[in-house]
């Protein structure tokens, strides 16, 4: 079954703020092998001008899919979860995460289309403060196979 | 830019999902990986693309660095169940460099020869 067009152009109310733990960055950096001192010693991240660790540029994925989860877990929609592969992810900084962010997403739904069977899906999460200051924006595009 | 090579194993899968929140069954499990028609268990792209980060954040010479960072998910990455597991390669020539300061990068990650991603490109600033 298709995916409702009616989801698009669509927005969602914003997340609950995500308290973004120094060790959780660590916990990140360390998963994808990264030992650049900014992610891990909040000294380093100081002299670049930060207040604590920064995150790495794929860290705000952690945060935003399990918001998207209001968007692709509504039964409404009509996707079908194991199915789905990821297809595009882009991401745009107004600047890096930093331990001690409390972070809130606005996520919308940029485009749905279907070729050769498949079903693509758009997303986009504005990532900000809760004072509303821009941080990233996250696009996803998840594709979701035709049935055999 | 310097080609980086980057070793993946399942241990690095198991990892990234504890660190992600990613449990998809697939990063873990050959069973269901094979269940859905792939060849076994495959890597998270947002895994490939972290190493991909990893190399652009070298090339920038700082961690904050990033502008823009974009990929398509091409194809898989299978990580077999050995010691030694797989290679990510990654590269990237200089595509534009503005007068305002940035520098637009293609990128390409392969593994076993094959290309992983299309449409890969990095916006990084200088500090």
């Amino acid at each position: 079954m298709p995916l409702d067009q009616s989801f698009v152009g669509r927005s969602w109310p914003a997340t609950e703020p995500y308290q973004v733990g120094r060790e959780k960055i660590r916990e990140f950096a360390r998963a994808i092998g990264a030992t650049d001192a900014e992610y891990h010693d909040p000294e380093a991240a100081r002299a670049l001008g930060y207040a604590d660790v920064v995150a790495p540029p794929t860290f705000p994925v952690a945060i935003t899919m399990a918001a998207s989860r209001q968007i692709i877990e509504d039964p409404a929609l009509g996707l079908d979860y194991s199915r789905v592969v990821h297809g595009d992810q882009k991401f745009a900084y107004a600047r890096p995460v930093v331990a001690g962010d409390a972070l809130v997403c606005v996520n919308s739904v940029d485009e749905i289309t279907s070729r050769g069977g498949h079903d693509f899906l758009t997303t986009r999460t504005e990532v900000t403060t809760e004072a509303g200051e821009p941080v990233v924006t996250v696009w996803s595009k998840l594709v979701q196979r035709g049935e055999a | 830019m310097e080609p980086q090579t980057f070793r993946v194993t399942r241990a690095d899968l198991v990892r990234y999902a504890g660190a992600s929140g990613d449990f998809n069954p697939i990063h873990w499990s050959d069973r269901v990986a094979t269940s859905v028609g792939l060849p076994g268990v495959i890597a998270h792209g947002m895994f490939t693309m972290a190493l991909v980060g990893r190399a652009v954040t070298h090339w920038a010479g700082a961690p904050d660095a990033v502008a823009e960072f974009s990929v398509r998910f091409s194809r898989p990455v299978p990580v077999p169940d050995t010691d030694e597991g797989t290679e990510v390669v990654v590269t990237a020539t200089v595509k534009e460099t503005t007068d305002d300061g940035l520098t637009r990068l293609a990128l390409t990650a392969t593994c076993q020869g094959e290309k992983v991603l299309s449409l890969a490109q990095a916006v990084i600033r200088k500090r």
